[in-house]
């Protein structure tokens, strides 16, 4: 790599960052973000996980906030706060992964349907048209109850469920690039299907693959929580777990409103961060949309 | 009513002599709508055999894993393994359970020692309704505000009401679904519950119009979850798509013939805008499907997306398999129509 290359890329990547410095909404998403990954980074540093334990548990059953336990406790009297604490870990883990997941399939997916006029790309359409169309919620939560508990059969359950509109996308940002001439210069010169979608449209739809990541890692934590709501979870400490645990034992009807408020607003606050942040990417990122009022 | 559609010249005048469209019109729909049925029953029948493929993912024997719970002697599994065809090989097993589907045989759920058909037959009413008062409501109540927004769009109305779709698409449904139970069903403070907090219809349902009234009351929190969570969209949705509408050139035509604001708005930009979101409004009713199964659990509301979120419980396989299958396939048969429809009312899409 040429140092004219690098320096180009140094004042490329300068420009992003003052552009989207001047997007306060997508600022305010990102301190978010930092703020939570660095909780869930260090919770195992700064608690002692042994207070997960229902059998080591301190507290009251079902206690409000109070000074030792600012979060108030559960129906087994263990600290909520800690709960969130590391449940963050899980809950973000599986966004994270899930989304990294589904972003490659639908990047693959995207690029080869784009790439492949033919039969080959017609057939991979139709398959991501089956997917788009499908209630993406409910083939999930089949996937996890068949494939069973665990952190990994989560994340490839949302992740297997919900590329398909990343891959329309991309398909889209595949044929508007390879429609400009260099591409066609490319194959006069002899390059092969691999070269074009690997050094021409791969960097070219990478932005977009980007921005598009970050909005799916907020749909996945809502997929996570929803699935481990509805009973087919990690088995692991997770948001979602714990707003199932606040309804199996009737805090909604009890009134312990912080066992409801506190992983509910975690969820709230990390999703809307994602979304804010995937936004101002996009807005950043794609000239279309610069000055438009959206 | 004119219909200001030809305010605008169509994308296919533009592009090509108009005469293939005027001579084909009643085939060409015809066939459009073969086509798009046939694209439906391609995808049911990939629902079809992805779900036997995908419950075939079971770990250990399927034959204890249908019967969770139920205690067999052995004799009873070899003999139920017989029934299931496990004993056959995969080719044989697929085929089966192809035609068992095709004639609507979606097997026998051992938790209720009943035909999961039944169960589900049991369960649409309420989901029908549900989903039904729920839909009508989100649309037109995102369509409006939409609309409101895009046409003030930067003021205030706009950022309040873009900022409130953008919450609570960040919020879980079910969480909304939690919040409203515990405040208006639990009561909170100086709030009281005023709302049932599960079912349909109490042990005293009484009769006549009383009931309807009644099981209106059960319905008001599982409705107001659901379309809170689904009319956000539909308002963004609307508000894009009138924003692209209004910069367009027949507006500032219409504008510039003397028609009053609200004429322009009413007569020439709302109908265009309408088009791509009323298609959205029936693409979307996968999300409905999925917002509804988090809504009656929550409410214990007497529904498909309830009998789902048992099956997972339990697990009882048969019955989740049966209710996955239904809920797909009307999800697919939605689609279609929304394509269909699509072609019917845009004129600019029927030579593409």
């Amino acid at each position: 790599m040429s140092a004219t290359a690098g320096a180009r890329r140094r004042t490329a990547l300068a420009r992003f960052w003052r552009e989207y410095r001047r997007n306060r909404a997508g600022v305010t998403g990102g301190v978010i973000l930092v703020v939570a990954v660095l909780l869930a980074v260090l919770t195992p540093l700064i608690t002692d996980p042994a207070g997960l334990d229902v059998t080591r548990a301190t507290g009251a059953k079902m206690a409000g906030p109070s000074l030792e336990f600012p979060l108030g406790t559960d129906e087994s009297g263990r600290s909520v706060l800690l709960m969130v604490l590391w449940g963050s870990r899980v809950s973000l883990l599986i966004g994270f992964m899930s989304a990294l997941l589904s972003m490659v399939i639908g990047t693959m997916t995207g690029i080869a349907a784009g790439h492949f006029r033919g039969w080959f790309g017609a057939v991979l359409m139709r398959i991501t048209d089956w997917f788009l169309v499908l209630p993406q919620l409910v083939l999930a939560l089949v996937l996890g109850a068949i494939l069973g508990g665990g952190v990994s059969t989560i994340i490839l359950a949302i992740g297997v469920t919900s590329w398909a509109t990343t891959a329309r996308l991309i398909r889209a940002q595949t044929l508007a690039v390879e429609a400009r001439p260099y591409i066609e210069r490319s194959k006069a010169l002899g390059a092969g299907h691999w070269h074009i979608m690997t050094r021409h449209v791969l960097p070219n739809v990478a932005p977009l693959v980007l921005a598009n990541t970050t909005l799916s890692v907020a749909s996945a934590i809502v997929a996570e929580s929803t699935l481990a709501f509805l009973g087919a979870g990690s088995g692991e400490v997770s948001w979602g777990g714990l707003l199932r645990g606040s309804y199996d034992w009737g805090a909604a009807t009890s009134g312990a409103w912080w066992y409801i408020l506190a992983p509910g607003l975690c969820i709230v606050a990390v999703v809307m961060a994602f979304t804010l942040c995937g936004r101002a990417l996009e807005a950043v990122l794609n000239p279309r949309l610069r000055g438009v009022p959206r | 009513m004119t219909i200001p559609l030809d305010v605008e010249p169509a994308a296919d005048q533009a592009a090509g002599p108009g005469d293939a469209r005027s001579g084909g019109r009643s085939g060409g729909m015809a066939r459009y709508a073969l086509k798009k049925l046939g694209g439906a029953v391609l995808s049911i029948a990939m629902v079809i055999v992805a779900t036997f493929f995908m419950f075939r993912l079971i770990p250990g024997d399927p034959a204890i894993a249908y019967t969770r719970d139920v205690p067999l002697s052995p004799e009873q599994l070899d003999l139920l393994r017989k029934q299931m065809g496990l004993d056959k090989p995969l080719l044989e097993q697929f085929l089966d359970f192809v035609l068992r589907t095709l004639r609507f045989d979606l097997g026998t759920s051992y938790e209720y020692k009943r035909p999961v058909l039944d169960l589900i037959g049991e369960r649409v009413g309420p989901t029908l309704l549900l989903a039904g008062v729920g839909l009508v409501i989100a649309v037109s109540l995102g369509l409006w505000q939409g609309t409101r927004a895009a046409w003030n769009h930067g003021g205030r109305l706009d950022r309040f009401s873009t900022g409130i779709s953008l919450v609570l698409w960040s919020v879980p449904t079910f969480w909304l679904g939690l919040l409203l139970l515990m405040v208006f069903a639990a009561g909170v403070g100086p709030i009281p519950g005023i709302f049932p907090t599960r079912g349909m219809e109490g042990v005293d349902a009484p009769d006549g119009f009383a009931y309807i009234l009644h099981v209106g009351h059960h319905l008001v929190l599982p409705c107001l979850t659901l379309v809170a969570v689904v009319y956000a969209q539909y308002l963004l949705v609307m508000r894009s798509s009138l924003l692209d509408e209004i910069g367009q050139d027949y507006v500032t035509t219409a504008r510039a013939k003397g028609l009053r604001d609200d004429e322009v708005r009413r007569r020439h930009a709302v109908p265009n805008a309408l088009l791509p979101t009323v298609t959205l409004v029936f693409m979307h009713v996968g999300f409905v499907v999925g917002g509804a199964v988090s809504v009656e659990t929550v409410y214990s509301w007497p529904g498909l997306g309830l009998l789902f979120y048992e099956a997972i419980q339990g697990p009882d396989f048969a019955v989740m398999q049966g209710t996955f299958m239904v809920l797909c396939a009307a999800v697919i048969v939605m689609n279609t129509l929304a394509d269909v429809l699509y072609h019917v009312l845009d004129p600019r899409v029927r030579s593409t």
